[in-house]
Formats: structure tokens, sequence, C-alpha cells
């Protein structure tokens, strides 16, 4: 797939997951995430950081992009937004550890090839991560990622509206990018 | 956490419930009014507006300083998106700027030179540096708030945009109060307020704007 039809199906999958769309934004997702793994560890290399944090900052971008993805305009190309979402939380993950980074824009993106290898590294340990979490973002956390469930299972389990377990979800969402970050400060 | 569930966890959470630019919307309409309502209940618009909002001068107050809200605030719309070009946005900043100049040399061949130093002076020239700062408090916090929850690339740099735009929102509803209508006063006190909430915002920008 040449680089314009692969961006017209990011648009097209991430237009349908703005919309309630899961299926849409877990392709969506699935789709970039190869490519944000190839800028993390390239970056990562070049720094000398451990590639064990490679996944992390894969993570942390992929939360950013969740949470900003209301600021894409449905009507533009998603390849600029994502790009410049991508750069600048490459850069503030790379500053965190000390290491001042600038990243070209024309680096991410659009020269790179996708790196499908996870090393199925996860520093960030799920128990240390949910604890930051209050109830019951952190069970609805623990739910549907560890436990595979969907949101109408999840709201049957702990007897919650399917509506307050969406809700819930989003904030854990947040929570989790604020834990991220916390994270990185101890540690760097 | 692995990767792919995290993967799966945010495709649960894939509806958008509002959009950026439906926030800031939202949030410019709670600062002006909150402004608005601000100036209204204590200084209130001058009592000869009827008359007054025939003059050129007048006209030109009012024009001017709408037209530096409504470039400003559409900057600082555009800096909380990513990707968005910010050219056009920033050159329309020249336009306020031009027509300021243009109303200043009128002004300067209208009036004898003598009489420069009181237009330049004025009747009320601390009102204006206290209450233009003072009324773009709500447009700025509301404002800040919004963005914050876009994604602006650059902190500093959107919190000054965010700040230009609540002094010209400020500017732009003082107006209807400030009996002082020379461009010349204009271009000196409207300014120096517009650009302490300017700096104030850069500076909060830099703090607040990290995401």
């Amino acid at each position: 797939m040449n680089h314009s039809a692969r961006e017209e199906q990011w648009a097209a999958w991430m237009c349908a997951a703005m919309a309630g769309d899961t299926l849409a934004y877990d392709r969506f997702l699935k789709a970039v995430t190869p490519y944000l793994r190839s800028i993390a560890r390239r970056r990562c290399d070049q720094f000398g950081a451990p590639p064990s944090e490679v996944e992390d900052v894969v993570q942390d971008v992929l939360l950013a992009i969740h949470l900003k993805r209301g600021t894409w305009d449905i009507s533009r190309p998603v390849g600029p937004w994502l790009s410049t979402i991508v750069r600048n939380k490459l850069i503030d993950s790379l500053r965190r550890r000390g290491r001042p980074v600038s990243v070209p824009i024309e680096d991410v993106m659009e020269t790179l090839v996708a790196d499908h290898h996870d090393d199925g590294a996860d520093r960030v340990d799920v128990d240390r991560m949910l604890e930051g979490l209050r109830d019951p973002q952190r069970e609805i956390v623990r739910s549907i990622s560890l436990g595979g469930a969907g949101i109408r299972e999840t709201a049957e389990k702990l007897k919650m509206t399917e509506g307050a377990v969406r809700v819930a979800l989003h904030r854990a969402l947040k929570g989790l990018a604020t834990l991220y970050r916390s994270d990185r400060l101890e540690n760097g | 956490m692995k990767t792919d569930d995290l993967i799966h966890l945010l495709a649960k959470d894939a509806r958008v419930r509002v959009r950026f630019d439906y926030i800031f919307l939202i949030a410019l309409a709670i600062g002006v009014t909150i402004s608005a309502v601000l100036l209204l209940s204590t200084l209130g618009i001058r009592a000869n507006m009827a008359e007054a909002i025939e003059t050129p001068r007048v006209i030109f107050k009012l024009g001017l300083t709408l037209l530096l809200a409504i470039v400003s605030t559409r900057l600082a719309l555009r800096v909380g998106k990513p990707g968005a070009s910010l050219r056009s946005a920033t050159l329309a900043l020249v336009l306020p700027l031009a027509v300021l100049i243009v109303g200043i040399a009128t002004e300067l061949l209208v009036v004898p030179p003598g009489a420069w130093r009181t237009s330049l002076g004025g009747q009320f020239p601390s009102f204006c540096l206290f209450f233009v700062p003072t009324l773009s408090i709500a447009p700025l916090a509301a404002l800040l708030y919004s963005v914050r929850q876009g994604a602006p690339e650059h902190p500093g740099l959107a919190g000054a945009a965010t700040g230009l735009a609540a002094g010209g929102i400020a500017a732009s509803i003082y107006a209807w109060h400030c009996p002082d209508d020379s461009p010349l006063f204009l271009a000196t006190w409207y300014l120096i307020g517009i650009g302490m909430v300017t700096a104030a915002g850069f500076l909060l920008g830099r703090r607040v704007l990290r995401w």
C-alpha cells in the first residue's frame, strides 16, 4: 500500500472510530503502532535509552493520540496531525529522561518502515499502574484489558450501567496518561 | 501492561464525545459573557453611546478592537490543533495592525500637533490599564482551559496567542465604556493592557499547556 492510500485508510478508520466504531479504532491503533515502535526504537537507540523503554514510549504516544484525537479535523489529512502528536510526545518522553532532543518533522511517519516486533516488554508493571487508579476505574481496566471483556460484560459484572462504565473508562485512561508521566519523572 | 492490552482498552473508548472546536467555542462564549456582564454591572456602557457611536473615531475604536479580538481568537483556536497551518491565522494579525496605523496617520493629519499630547493622554488611561487586564481574566482562564484540552505544540507561544485573544476580547468589551476615542490613546494604553495579558498568557501557557 502506498503512502497516501495508507493515510486515507487510517483517516477512514479514525473517522469511524470517533463516531464510536470500536473495531475501526482497534484497526487504526494496530496499524499505527508498528510505525510508532519503529520511531521509538530508533530514537531510544540514538540516545542510549535502554530498549526496554521503547514499549513505554509507544504506550505513552498511544495514550496521547487517544486523549487528543478530538483535535483532528476529519476534513483534513490525518498524517500531519499524527506526525505532530507523535513528534511532540516523543520529544517530551525523551526529555523526561534527561535527553533534550529535537526530532525533525519529516522524520516522523513518512520515511519509516513498520516494526512489528514487540519484544513483550512491559516495564511499567500492571499492578503498580492499577494501584494508581481508584475503583471502579481499576476494576474496569482490569476487566477490559486483562480479562478481555467488553463494555457490556464489564457493566454486568460490576452492576453498573454501560454509560457509567464508558465514562469511568475514559477517566481511567486520562489517569493512566498522568501515571505514565509521573512514573517517568520518578525513574528519570 | 502489554501494548496490545492497552490498544484493546483504548479501542473500547473509541467515541469522541466533544470535539476540541466545540470545547473552544463554549469556553469562548463563557469568557465573553462573564466579561460583558462584569462591564455592564460595574462601569456600564458610556452614557452618550447612542450619539457617540455615529462618530468615526468611536466606530474606529469599536471596529478595530473587535477585529483584533476575532483574528487573535482564530489564531488561539488553531494553535490548539496539531498539524493545522498557523500561517494565514498569524498573517491575519497584520490586518488590525495596518488598520491601527492608518488610524494613527489620519489622527495626526486631522488633529493639530499641539493637541497630540492631549489625544494620547486621554482622560482615563489608568482605567484602561486596569480594566483591559481585569476583563480579560475570565476569557483567559476559559480559553486556557480549552486549549489545554487541545494539543498545542509550543506551550509558551500557545499561551501568548491565548493571552492576545483574551486581551483583544477584553479591549473590545471595554471599548463600549471607554470615553477616550483617539487612535493615539488606543495605540498606547489599550496596547499596553493587551500586552500585559499576552505576557501573562505566555507565562501561564508554559506551565499549564504542556501535555
